[in-house]
């Protein structure tokens, strides 16, 4: 066998050992301006907030290289981002609140992040364009249109807290909110024109013998189970009181019913991040789908055709803000007001706006854009020239449409929102039975 | 002075090993028996003692399925890895005879390891998939017309991805058991005129057994808690405990994931007893 001695690896050993104290040493130096380490020069403060770094966690939808540059280059304190899964997201906003300062988090994520006192409540009289921003977030009204009548955690639902200290949400609007909105969407089912060779037009085709072996959904209970009982109620296979807050038997029925898809051969493949599903759509495993936005938009800048249906019964919406951490205090939480305004401001909506999702405020995203993409991702108008993404890859050719149109039809027609119901252990438990079934 | 330093050299090697241990292993573990033993009220754990997390486990039928499934993977990952690995061992125990070239093909067994997990389990899509290598060599060369759908997202490609990801952990202690084996007990059988299949099985096979045993029990404690895996090759559509505890855990339910985690750590901690019941390693070491 190879000879390498003890020695040898010992000594291999012990230099790589040095060589990390040393670092942790070099790391370990007091920040410049603090009495262990003073300024080398006498130095005026002017901008405080010059010296704060930010901490910020989120999923990959908002954590982006770009976006943190700009923040940085405009505000002058630093942003250290991490982008991690929905999932991941949640369990460091609970069990590790030291690990952040600011939480970029959906808004179904709430009623579970909110009980834990780690998110301090945001004060709205600090918060410059709160006044821009839908009304749908702040108000629950957006135009009359089906929206209002939602169901599940929609957004305005966990909006306000009841004070200052509160750890309750308040069904009518305060001074104090949870989170401000950041990026939302409007999902539903995405398709291969191409391999599906006709056009899908309601949830239920999901369930379509069809499409045995072809079809897939979300293995994330919270978000799969909406979808489920989208196609259920579609095929009128059963109903529901309110599909966000299921009750126990109305659990038992839908998780039998997606057993009975799955022994029947209807699913290819369950799918849990964003990559999965593009992966999925893309090498023609699957051809009808529950799917996210950007995620269509990835498959079609591949080359492959896509559409995202807009569906007769309407749209799963999600929503996602940011919330302050409660160890904010002082010039860091001064720093993260600057932050929230900063992102309200327009540059960020134009940024998200350009990858199909949709800014809280979007008159000040406005701003940012062209009239040729305003007119396309938010009025749902042919693009009069090619969409380009921020990123420099062209997404739509000059002449195509938003599938779904409009902003207002998009969003308007939310019928329910991804959902932590009242029975959510209950949900967990039946959605692995369903998974081992 | 002198002696009471020998008498102590030996604690003083071991601490730090044993403080590593105690430190990564030990406290986690306790640390996940007393979460087990917590409340969960569907937003939050409340310490306390409540053995309503066992209860939940050991009454529901999916637990017994899924441990039904976990045990059909163990085996067959179990059973390919070491139809794979022996051969494989043997070949360069016996039919290699230059130690350089014993070396670098025992180095070529590691390859899989060098990208990471997650790489080497998305590159099996291209190649299993409907539309990928295999399936399109088929119906290119006119074997079959519809693409066969159970390579991919199927038991059969958890299995192969698992066997693919775990024969070297039974390839490398083989190999090690087969090189110590004396040759001249195998040239002497061979001068009382044993055959070549007596010489496997009177000699062989029983000097490689501590190999095998070391072997099975790295294979068999990697696949009980396998999640990964089973995920991506099942496609989301197969059970597995580990993916069981990771669906709890995304949903925040630690106590019951710990329950979990205590149970599977218990039934595992079984198997590698059986194993050690069937061979004696200390003969190994």
């Amino acid at each position: 066998m190879a000879k390498i001695s003890r020695r040898q690896v010992i000594r291999t050993g012990l230099a790589a050992g040095a060589a990390l104290a040393a670092t942790r040493c070099a790391r370990s130096e007091a920040p410049v301006g603090t009495p262990n380490n003073p300024a080398t020069g006498p130095q005026v403060n002017t901008n405080q907030t010059k010296d704060v770094t930010l901490r910020l966690i989120g999923t990959g939808v908002s954590q982006i290289n770009e976006v943190r540059d700009k923040a940085q280059e405009d505000l002058g304190f630093k942003l250290d981002m991490r982008a991690l899964s929905t999932e991941e997201n949640n369990q460091i906003a609970i069990t590790q609140p030291k690990q952040y300062d600011i939480f970029d988090g959906e808004y179904f994520s709430l009623p579970l992040v909110v009980p834990s006192g780690n998110l301090q409540p945001i004060d709205i009289s600090r918060v410059k364009d709160y006044d821009k921003i839908v009304p749908f977030f702040t108000q629950g009204k957006f135009e009359g249109m089906p929206v209002e009548q939602s169901q599940g955690t929609a957004p305005y639902r966990v909006q306000y807290l009841t004070g200052p200290d509160s750890k309750e949400f308040s069904s009518t609007p305060t001074d104090y909110a949870t989170l401000i909105p950041f990026q939302y969407n409007a999902d539903t089912l995405g398709y291969r024109p191409d391999l599906v060779g006709r056009k899908i037009e309601t949830w239920g085709e999901l369930f379509n013998p069809e499409f045995k072996g072809k079809t897939s959904i979300l293995d994330i209970p919270q978000i799969g189970i909406m979808d489920a009982a989208m196609v259920a109620e579609s095929l009128g296979l059963m109903t529901f009181a309110d599909k966000g807050n299921m009750t126990r038997e109305e659990i038992d029925q839908i998780t039998n019913i997606l057993k009975e898809q799955k022994r029947a051969g209807q699913f290819r493949a369950f799918w849990k991040t964003f990559d999965e599903s593009v992966n999925l759509m893309n090498a023609g495993e699957v051809v009808l789908q529950s799917m996210w936005s950007p995620a269509v938009t990835a498959v079609k800048s591949k080359g492959t055709e896509c559409i995202y249906a807009p569906l007769k019964e309407g749209y799963r919406g999600w929503g996602g803000g940011i919330g302050l951490s409660k160890n904010l205090s002082g010039i860091q939480l001064d720093a993260a007001y600057d932050y929230i305004n900063w992102m309200l401001e327009g540059w960020v909506g134009s940024f998200l706006g350009r990858q199909g999702y949709y800014s809280a405020a979007p008159e000040n995203a406005k701003k940012y854009m062209s009239q040729a993409e305003w007119d396309f991702w938010y009025e749902g108008k042919p693009a009069s020239e090619d969409m380009v993404d921020p990123f420099g890859k062209t997404l739509e050719k000059q002449g195509a449409v938003r599938d779904g149109g409009s902003f207002k039809e998009r969003f308007g027609n939310i019928v329910c929102w991804n959902s932590t119901m009242k029975e959510n252990v209950y949900l967990v438990q039946k959605w692995n039975e369903f998974i081992a079934s | 002075m002198l002696k009471s330093w020998k008498t102590i050299q030996p604690y003083a090697l071991v601490t730090p090993q044993t403080l590593v241990l105690v430190l990564f292993l030990v406290l986690p573990i306790l640390m996940i028996l007393l979460v087990s033993f917590w409340q969960f009220d569907g937003i939050q754990m409340i310490p306390g003692f409540t053995l309503d997390n066992y209860k939940s486990v050991f009454t529901s039928d999916v637990t017994l399925r899924t441990y039904l499934n976990t045990f059909k993977y163990v085996f067959l990952v179990w059973f390919f890895c070491l139809a794979i690995a022996f051969p494989v061992s043997y070949f360069l125990a016996f039919f290699v005879e230059d130690q350089k070239w014993q070396i670098i093909l025992f180095l070529v067994c590691t390859v899989p390891f060098w990208t990471s997990n997650i790489i080497r389990m998305i590159s099996w899509v291209p190649v299993l998939g409907k539309e990928g290598l295999v399936n399109s060599f088929l119906t290119g060369l006119g074997l079959i017309d519809q693409p066969i759908e159970w390579l991919l997202f199927s038991d059969f490609a958890i299995v192969l991805g698992m066997v693919h990801l775990y024969n070297f952990f039974m390839i490398a202690p083989i190999f090690n058991s087969l090189m110590r084996i004396d040759r001249s007990l195998i040239t002497a059988a061979r001068d009382m005129g044993a055959s070549g299949f007596q010489i496997l099985k009177e000699i062989i096979l029983p000097l490689a057994a501590p190999g095998i045993a070391i072997g099975s029990i790295f294979v068999v404690t990697l696949v009980m808690g396998e999640f990964v895996t089973v995920r991506m090759m099942g496609g989301g559509q197969a059970a597995s405990i580990g993916k069981m505890i990771q669906t709890q855990i995304g949903s925040l339910q630690y106590p019951l994931a710990a329950a979990n985690a205590v149970i599977l750590l218990l039934v595992t901690l079984l198997l590698v007893m059986a194993i050690l019941r069937v061979v004696d390693i200390r003969k190994e070491l």
